[in-house]
Formats: C-alpha cells, sequence, structure tokens
C-alpha cells in the first residue's frame, strides 16, 4: 500500500463532510482534519496499531477518524455512533472516498452489551466531554473503548481530567501514557459562542492493556 | 452492514437470559443464498475460503432486520446501519 504521507492524510480528511446541524446535547463537533491526521500517523507509524487491524471508532459522528484509518490501510473499521443523521453523512463520505472496509451501527456506547469485549484490536475516539449535562460520559467511553480493544485504545481528553484519568487508570490496571496536548480550534460551530474560536486544551492519550 | 459486523452484534434487551441475545436473526426483504454448512477440513478447502471470506466481507445487506433469538426483538436496517437504539420504555 503507497505509504501516506501526513500532509496528504491532512488534505483527504479535509474532504470529510461534517455536521449540517451539529446537535448542542451530544457535544457534535468534527474532529479537525489536522488533529485526527496527526493522531492517526502517530498511531500507525509510532505504534502500528491501524495497518490490517481491526479498529472500532466510539462516537464516530461523521467518521473522520474511521476515515483516516481505512485510508492508512486499516483491515476493518466500525463506528458507532448514536445519532442517525450523523451516521447518514458518515455513510455519505464512505461512499464519496470509496471505502470498502468501513461499517457502522447506531447504538448507545453507554449501554453496550458485554458481548462485544475484546472485539477489536484497536479503538481511536474522540468521545464527547461530559459538558453537556452527561458529566463522566467521556469516562463512560473510555471505560467500554477499553473493554472492547484487544491492544491499545487511543483517546482524546480534555487536559483539566488527566488526574482523574490516570487514577483510573490505575484501578482499571492499565498503563496510560499521554502522547500529546493539543490546542483544539473549535470555531464558532454553536450559534452562541460569542468569541471568535474557543481553546479547550485536550490530549491524546494511549492506553495499553496488559 | 457485512457478516463480520453482525457477528459482534446481540440484542440487550433487558430480561434476556445470558447468551439469548445471540446471535441476531438476519431477515431480509428477498430470500438469499448462504453457504450450507462448513465441510469438514474447510481450512484447505480454497473454494469453500473464498465463498465465506466473500460473504463476511463482501456481501451488505442494506436493508432488512436483525431479530432476538430469545425475544423476537427486531433491530431494523437501513441503509446498511443496523440500529440497536432500544426504546424509552425497554432501557
Amino acid at each position: 500500500m503507497k505509504k501516506l504521507k501526513l500532509k496528504e492524510l491532512e488534505s483527504c480528511l479535509q474532504q470529510v463532510d461534517t455536521f449540517e446541524s451539529p446537535k448542542l446535547l451530544l457535544e457534535q463537533y468534527p474532529t479537525r482534519p489536522h488533529i485526527a491526521a496527526c493522531m492517526l500517523y502517530t498511531i500507525h507509524n509510532t505504534f502500528d496499531d491501524i495497518e490490517n487491524k481491526t479498529i472500532a471508532d466510539l462516537g464516530c459522528g461523521c467518521g473522520m477518524l474511521s476515515i483516516g484509518s481505512a485510508m492508512l490501510g486499516a483491515g476493518f473499521c466500525v463506528g458507532l455512533d448514536i445519532d442517525a443523521d450523523a451516521l447518514e453523512i458518515f455513510n455519505s463520505n464512505i461512499e464519496d472516498f470509496e471505502l470498502t472496509n468501513v461499517n457502522m451501527v447506531q447504538c448507545d456506547i453507554c449501554s453496550l452489551p458485554d458481548s462485544m469485549s475484546d472485539t477489536f484490536d484497536t479503538v481511536i475516539m474522540n468521545p464527547p466531554f461530559g459538558t453537556k449535562h452527561n458529566k463522566g460520559i467521556d469516562m463512560i467511553f473510555l471505560k467500554t473503548a477499553l473493554q472492547m480493544a484487544k491492544t491499545a485504545v487511543y483517546s482524546l481528553h480534555k487536559t483539566s481530567t488527566r488526574q482523574h484519568i490516570q487514577k483510573k487508570a490505575a484501578e482499571w490496571e492499565v498503563k496510560m501514557e499521554v502522547l500529546a496536548e493539543l490546542r483544539f480550534d473549535l470555531p464558532a460551530s454553536y450559534k452562541f459562542h460569542k468569541k471568535k474560536s474557543v481553546s479547550i486544551k485536550p490530549n491524546i492519550t494511549e492506553k495499553i492493556l496488559r | 452492514m457485512k457478516l463480520l459486523t453482525h457477528n459482534l452484534l446481540s440484542s440487550h434487551v433487558p430480561g434476556l437470559r445470558p447468551g439469548g441475545g445471540f446471535p441476531l436473526r438476519i431477515e431480509l426483504g428477498h430470500p438469499s443464498e448462504l453457504p450450507p454448512e462448513p465441510v469438514p477440513d474447510y481450512e484447505g478447502d480454497e473454494e469453500f475460503l473464498r465463498r465465506v471470506h466473500h460473504v463476511l466481507l463482501e456481501v451488505e445487506v442494506l436493508e432488512g432486520s436483525l431479530q432476538c433469538p430469545d425475544s423476537g426483538r427486531r433491530f431494523p436496517i437501513s441503509k446498511g446501519v443496523p440500529n440497536m437504539l432500544l426504546t424509552e420504555e425497554e432501557a
């Protein structure tokens, strides 16, 4: 498979269609192509957790991370999301990109059956942070991701939650490593944003299951 | 929805016995041909493996439903996406 350069990946991901009317309560916003590209590139080149692997994308939305993974040679990607509208956009993206190894399931990550344990090599996700009457949802996503993944979970979280995550990782007996700290540029996608762009500082966290 | 994806899914309608939600029965709008029982020594049978590969990874169910073996509850598949969400009453 032709080796895709970071810049090429990023410019491909810029073609991914995103939410038309993002739903506030679901914290819907697209993962920026630059962040998605950097994250996926690292996972692929440093850790080799994408090529020929089965990958789950929890809270996939319009599929930015799944599509990027498929472009880097993933064996099979499954996106999971609760919102039918987002999945419809994801579906049309898959057609546009002519991908044949990406599927999606509409479901509620917070109530997945145990039968999904150890079903994927890698989980890659940008979960909701829990800022909209859904406090703690980021940890539910993380816990579920760790159950589903056989090898590793790569996830984006707010820097302010780092200590809490470290504590939970120790409790769950998984190894956690912060891979990068980024500034997230969120242009005002919700009407009430008064500032032009809001900076949150999430960090990419890797967890390796023992 | 590929068969490989279907293999991951199970019903989580409340009150099922353990394992009662798997496997989900695929119901299609029209009849379809799937391979019969695996032949003995199927690992070496190239033709069979090719057909299994085809069914697992190349066939997509676009419209239909998945039926829970124990409760009979149907999960719809629309445009290739299975909807596993429970209603508020069920959850």
